[in-house]
């Protein structure tokens, strides 16, 4: 699979091109359960050829998303556009997108090839074709020796790859899979991963993906939406997502963060300086936010971006936050620290074991400092 | 605790099954009684059975009920299956509780009531009463049964599976074809088995809506039991016991066999390459 005259990606950024059409567009899409709004007005242009992750809490409306999308459900309010052409009323057998279900849907009294083949059926494909597209999807979830059974005798990560097995092999403009890896092991989640990002890169298929799991979505993501309580928060590529969230929400939901509250004393031409009681010194950081003299700022730190040393640096007054080692997580190649801070509160870092032995290891209750440069961190607003 | 059962046990089991059998042991012994007087016993022999088969009464009337049981479940399958899922799939429309109600209503309706009120709008119409008036009539109760057995069968029913069907290409008709059809057909079966032996024991629903020339079975029987109980009744009622056992016991295996394979393939489905 790997290594036949695989290219370097290159880059690739659509949405940031005002010339390229966007393969689907929602335009203000809300949609109401009586007084429930599962999804609330949101705006979203999604390219051709984009491997889309949906990242957010259960309960958030991933799902009636791509329901909407589907055309299982019809938005309350707003307009779904693909290829330009509105989709209000166009029933889900008349749309060319096909979906992975949350809870996999197979036909029970079918056969793993029969549910396979049955889109194709549909299609009134000749039989050969069929034969042999079935086996081809087979094969590439490697599922060829289980063709013959039924759903229910198939493990729950087997069933899985019979839903996405079916829902690949009419290989539609738009695949919306929802939450398709979930129930696999981690060695057939990666191998999945990269033959899922090899066949849309083959097909040009529009992904739309539903994940839990944000390691995953930062994987295969050309871009990400974090939404919450229906809304979506930020839309950006998982680099930006990471580096550079624009909530407390967003840094919070994607990997580990310390969030430390502070007061804008200063906006100089390119940096900010604050003042914050809980970290215990001035804090230097890049200007983000539209926040003036006075106004309350939240910093956000991730614990990879935080030096931790028993010797006090030269300059204690900015950037420097001193504590007491309260707990130490070892993870073979990280160790993690807590440190309590002397104002009370907790901030965690991570610290590559670079060397087998230290001469001399930081152990607990050691006063320590913790340092950053002033681009590390991230000043949000609200 | 282990002790086996006690004699309380045994006694209590074997009066229980005595109280339910004995009545129809009774039945099939005396159905091969040598006498012509129904309590006294003289001798084995099986003339009564062959008596039966030159009763021309008694066999035109099994024909009319086996025709009736046949067309009626058939129809009221059909109806059944239909409102049974759209009660359960379609449920947005106004008054679905209602109506959801009502399906259970002929279930506990009294008998009598329901017979004489088919009877009324039977005359009402004018529709000469006979072999169609039964069958309707027996169509309307035994539909509610096969209504109420598809939805309770539908409740469970994962609608994503339908709108997989939908997603992949397949229309709403086909989807109910293809894919709902064939997973609700074991609760559509049973359906009509039991909208089938409903009809084959029906006495007072048909006592009220048919008329000449289509006596069912039961109504026979019971007007030959009201001058007498002959020996030729036991015969038929011995038969009867036979077929329905036989039809209980062949349900039995087929659902056991069903288990077994499921179990099998679930066992087999465990070991992973
Ligand atoms: N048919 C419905 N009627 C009423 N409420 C609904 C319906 N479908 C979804 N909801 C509600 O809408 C909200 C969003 O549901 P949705 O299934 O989209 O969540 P999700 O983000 O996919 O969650 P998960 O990650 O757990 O799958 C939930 O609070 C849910 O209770
Ligand atoms: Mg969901």
């Amino acid at each position: 699979m790997a290594g036949s005259g695989h290219e370097v990606r290159k880059k690739w950024d659509p949405w940031n091109d005002p010339q390229e059409k966007p393969h689907v567009q929602l335009l203000s899409v809300s949609k109401r359960f009586g007084d429930f709004t599962a999804v609330d007005n949101i705006a979203l242009d999604i390219y051709k050829g984009e491997f889309f992750s949906l990242l957010g809490p259960s309960g958030c409306g991933k799902t009636t998303l791509l329901r909407m999308l589907a055309g299982f459900e019809q938005p309350s309010q707003g307009q779904i556009l693909l290829e330009g052409s509105d989709m209000a009323g166009v029933p889900p057998y008349r749309r060319p997108v096909n979906m992975m279900f949350q809870s996999y849907a197979l036909f029970p009294h079918m056969s793993v090839e029969s549910n396979i083949a049955f889109g194709l059926k549909q299609d009134k494909a000749p039989k050969g074709e069929i034969a042999q597209r079935v086996e081809e999807v087979l094969d590439l979830v490697q599922l060829s020796s289980f063709a013959k059974r039924k759903p229910h005798q198939l493990s729950g990560g087997q069933r899985q790859r019979v839903a996405l097995a079916r829902a690949l092999v009419k290989k539609p403009k738009m695949l919306l899979l929802d939450e398709p890896l979930g129930a696999l092991d981690k060695k057939l989640r990666e191998q999945t991963q990269f033959e899922l990002m090899n066949i849309q890169e083959q097909l040009g298929i529009t992904f739309v993906i539903v994940t839990h799991d944000q390691e995953e979505a930062m994987t295969v993501s050309t871009r990400i939406a974090v939404m919450d309580h229906g809304r979506i928060v930020q839309v950006a590529t998982p680099t930006e997502i990471y580096e550079y969230p624009n909530s407390r929400y967003v840094a919070g939901f994607i990997g580990d963060v310390n969030i430390i509250e502070g007061r804008v004393s200063e906006v100089g031409e390119s940096h900010l300086n604050i003042v914050s009681e809980q970290s215990g010194c001035g804090i230097r950081a890049r200007h983000a936010v539209d926040a003036p003299v006075g106004a309350t700022v939240w910093i956000a730190l991730r614990p990879e971006k935080l030096v931790i040393s028993v010797d006090a640096p030269a300059d204690t007054t900015t950037n420097c936050m001193a504590g007491e080692v309260w707990d130490i997580g070892y993870l073979g190649n990280l160790s993690i620290y807590h440190i309590k801070l002397d104002s009370g509160i907790m901030v965690t870092t991570a610290q590559t074991n670079r060397t087998r032995d230290v001469e001399r290891p930081i152990t607990w209750e050691d006063r320590v400092y913790l340092t950053w440069t002033p681009d590390a961190g991230i000043v949000l607003g609200q | 605790m282990n002790k086996g059962l006690s004699w309380f046990t045994w006694s209590a089991l074997i009066f229980g099954f005595s109280f339910l059998y004995l009545p129809i042991i009774l039945l099939v012994l005396f159905s091969f009684n040598e006498s012509k007087l129904v309590t006294v016993w003289g001798g084995f022999s099986t003339k009564w059975y062959a008596e039966l088969f030159n009763n021309q009464g008694l066999l035109n009337a099994a024909w009319v009920t086996l025709k009736v049981a046949f067309v009626s479940s058939s129809v009221a399958t059909l109806l059944g299956t239909i409102s049974g899922v759209m009660l359960t799939r379609f449920s947005s429309f106004r008054g679905r509780t209602l109506f959801t109600g009502m399906i259970y209503a002929p279930l506990v309706m009294p008998e009598v009531i329901t017979g004489l009120s088919l009877l009324l709008m039977f005359v009402a119409v004018s529709l000469d009463r006979g072999f169609l008036t039964v069958t309707i009539a027996h169509i309307t109760f035994s539909m509610c049964y096969v209504a109420v057995v598809v939805q309770s069968r539908m409740a469970t029913f994962d609608h994503s599976i339908e709108e997989a069907a939908m997603d992949l290409g397949c229309t709403p008709g086909k989807t109910f074809f293809a894919v709902t059809l064939p997973i609700i057909l074991p609760a559509v079966v049973s359906g009509w088995l039991l909208s089938f032996t409903l009809s084959l024991d029906d006495l007072v629903i048909a006592s009220f809506t048919t008329g000449p020339g289509a006596t069912t079975l039961p109504m026979k029987i019971y007007s030959q039991v009201r001058l007498g109980v002959t020996p030729e009744i036991n015969a038929v009622s011995t038969i009867l016991v036979g077929l329905v056992a036989t039809g209980v016991l062949i349900a039995t295996i087929i659902s056991r066999r069903n288990d077994a394979a499921r179990l099998r393939d679930e066992r087999l489905a465990a070991v992973d390459p």
